[in-house]
């Protein structure tokens, strides 16, 4: 078979076209999220939807639309334990993901039913997305980038200097909850590009790639966006010519692409 | 309307201790102001307690006329944060961004960078003679050279006042003499209100029109002269210090 052939197959198709709009998303707010020291939350928040598809698998719901909502709240628990109370950001996710774990794994005790389905979101696969997760993605790719769009400037100044923002009239409470929504929807997102357990390597890959690069926060955006698209791209490609795992595929060839970057700043 | 700050019994808690304990005053337009004070004094408390980083325990502030709660024109005040402490370093702002974050202060979400953004940007980076850092990134530069920049943010919007919370402490001396004569000259020149916390004593009396000094509560606010033959000023201020300001002043 040749590339030609490949690309005319219509589920390559639609992982090709969810999963740029989910690149896409994930190289901008993975730059926000690794510039305020908030990689780890896509991790937490990754456990979190583990238990929260479980609870969709338990009550015969489709596990997306009960996953993203929960994931959302999940993620402004993590904001309100630490900011409210005497425990660390990292803490804090640390302690929301342990739980949606342990409630994942004891659902999936309860009803022997689901295992193989609860499992098969660890790894996700791309290569079999449906179409309603197709418009999903795209849908709410949209969103969160009129969402980023709108916010642009008061999150780069959050993002900069929190507490001069603040003097500048930014409701900087506001633009933290913003992102902790729009990280959640993306990860909630990522999950069937990559799978729980290498999520966070969507978000953080390019956006650290890219920081290795840029000379200013546009370019920065750019080049995040650029290595993230390449990276599912050719992760899509090699893991169908190659019979391998596309998550993984896609999270090596981002990982590839950082090594690349810190070989091209010694030189 | 002249009065630019006044501030009534304002008492700023952190946990059980008071940082600022019933301090009451008033700037003026036109007002340079020296804040000072020995460490832990309160000083850089009051600073954000005005600018509203801080929240009063008791107390009433009032910003241009207008209770400090009620003031929405945050274009007014131009603010230099203490040793860029607050700045993510990592970011890969350009001089250009950064000076276009004290434009955001004018601006309503959605925020959009026009032309005459631009304009103003490149303006003020002229006036302070750095036109060439306009696309570097702040992490390429010097401390003197981050100072201007942080600067430059804080009078872009053109601000009737601004807010400088020890600005010299990164600064070498010949840089400092430049910069504490640039502040000057936006106060005598362009009528800006100056509110500037130092511990370099010996300059209050040369730029300073009036001296706040805190520890805790008021310990004097007015005229350095008024202060300087007082017993308050050897009690607060070391021996060599007071013999700096008195020669400044005299």
């Amino acid at each position: 078979m040749n590339f030609v052939q490949f690309l005319q197959y219509a589920f390559i198709q639609k992982a090709f076209i969810a999963g740029s709009f989910i690149a896409i998303i994930c190289s901008m707010l993975g730059l926000f999220l690794v510039l305020r020291k908030m990689s780890l939350i896509g991790d937490g928040l990754s456990h979190v939807s583990f238990g929260a598809i479980a609870v969709g698998l338990f009550f015969g719901i489709y596990p997306f639309y009960i996953a993203i909502p929960i994931v959302m709240a999940a993620s402004i628990v993590i904001l309100k334990i630490s900011e409210k109370t005497k425990v660390y950001g990292d803490a804090a996710i640390g302690i929301v993901s342990a739980v949606g774990i342990a409630s994942g794994v004891i659902l999936a005790s309860l009803s022997k039913g689901f295992n193989v389905d609860l499992f098969s979101y660890l790894f996700g696969n791309i290569l079999a997305i449906s179409d309603l997760e197709v418009i999903l993605s795209i849908v709410l790719s949209i969103i969160v980038l009129g969402v980023i769009y709108f916010y642009y400037w008061d999150l780069y100044s959050a993002t900069f200097d929190e507490e001069y923002a603040k003097t500048t009239g930014i409701n900087t409470s506001f633009i933290n909850i913003l992102l902790s929504l729009l990280t959640a929807i993306t990860i909630v997102l990522s999950i069937k590009v990559v799978g729980i357990m290498l999520v966070s390597a969507l978000l953080i890959l390019p956006a650290v790639t890219s920081l290795q690069l840029a000379k200013g926060f546009k370019s920065a955006i750019l080049i995040s966006a650029l290595v993230s698209l390449l990276s599912v791209f050719i992760g899509i490609t090699l893991s169908f010519f190659l019979d391998i795992p596309s998550g993984a595929t896609i999270v090596m060839v981002s990982a590839l692409f950082f090594g690349l970057s810190l070989v091209y700043k010694k030189i | 309307m002249n009065t630019i700050i006044e501030v009534s019994n304002l008492t700023v808690r952190y946990g059980q201790s008071e940082a600022v304990k019933d301090v009451s005053f008033k700037i003026e337009k036109g007002d340079f102001v020296g804040l000072s004070g020995r460490n832990g004094a309160g000083k850089t408390t009051l600073i954000k307690a005005l600018l509203g980083l801080l929240p009063a325990y008791s107390g009433v502030i009032s910003l241009f006329g207008k209770p400090q709660k009620e003031f929405k024109d945050f274009g007014k005040i131009g603010y230099l944060p203490q040793k860029h402490s607050s700045i993510n370093h990592l970011f890969p702002a350009t001089v250009e961004d950064i000076v276009l974050l004290g434009l955001l202060s004018t601006k309503t979400t959605p925020k959009i960078v026009t032309r005459k953004d631009k304009q103003s940007v490149e303006e003020v980076l002229e006036k302070l003679k750095i036109s060439k850092l306009k696309n570097k990134l702040l992490s390429e530069l010097s401390g003197g050279q981050q100072q201007r920049v942080l600067l430059a943010r804080a009078i872009v919007s053109k601000p009737d006042l601004l807010i400088f919370d020890e600005p010299s402490t990164a600064l070498d001396p010949a840089s400092r003499a430049q910069f504490f004569e640039m502040i000057s000259g936006f106060n005598k020149n362009d009528g800006i209100t100056v509110i500037l916390i130092t511990h370099d004593t010996g300059y209050i009396g040369e730029y300073a029109n009036k001296l706040l000094y805190i520890d805790q509560k008021l310990i004097h606010f007015g005229k350095l002269s008024e202060f300087c033959p007082s017993g308050e000023l050897e009690a607060c201020f070391q021996k060599s210090d007071k013999h700096i300001i008195w020669h400044q002043h005299n």
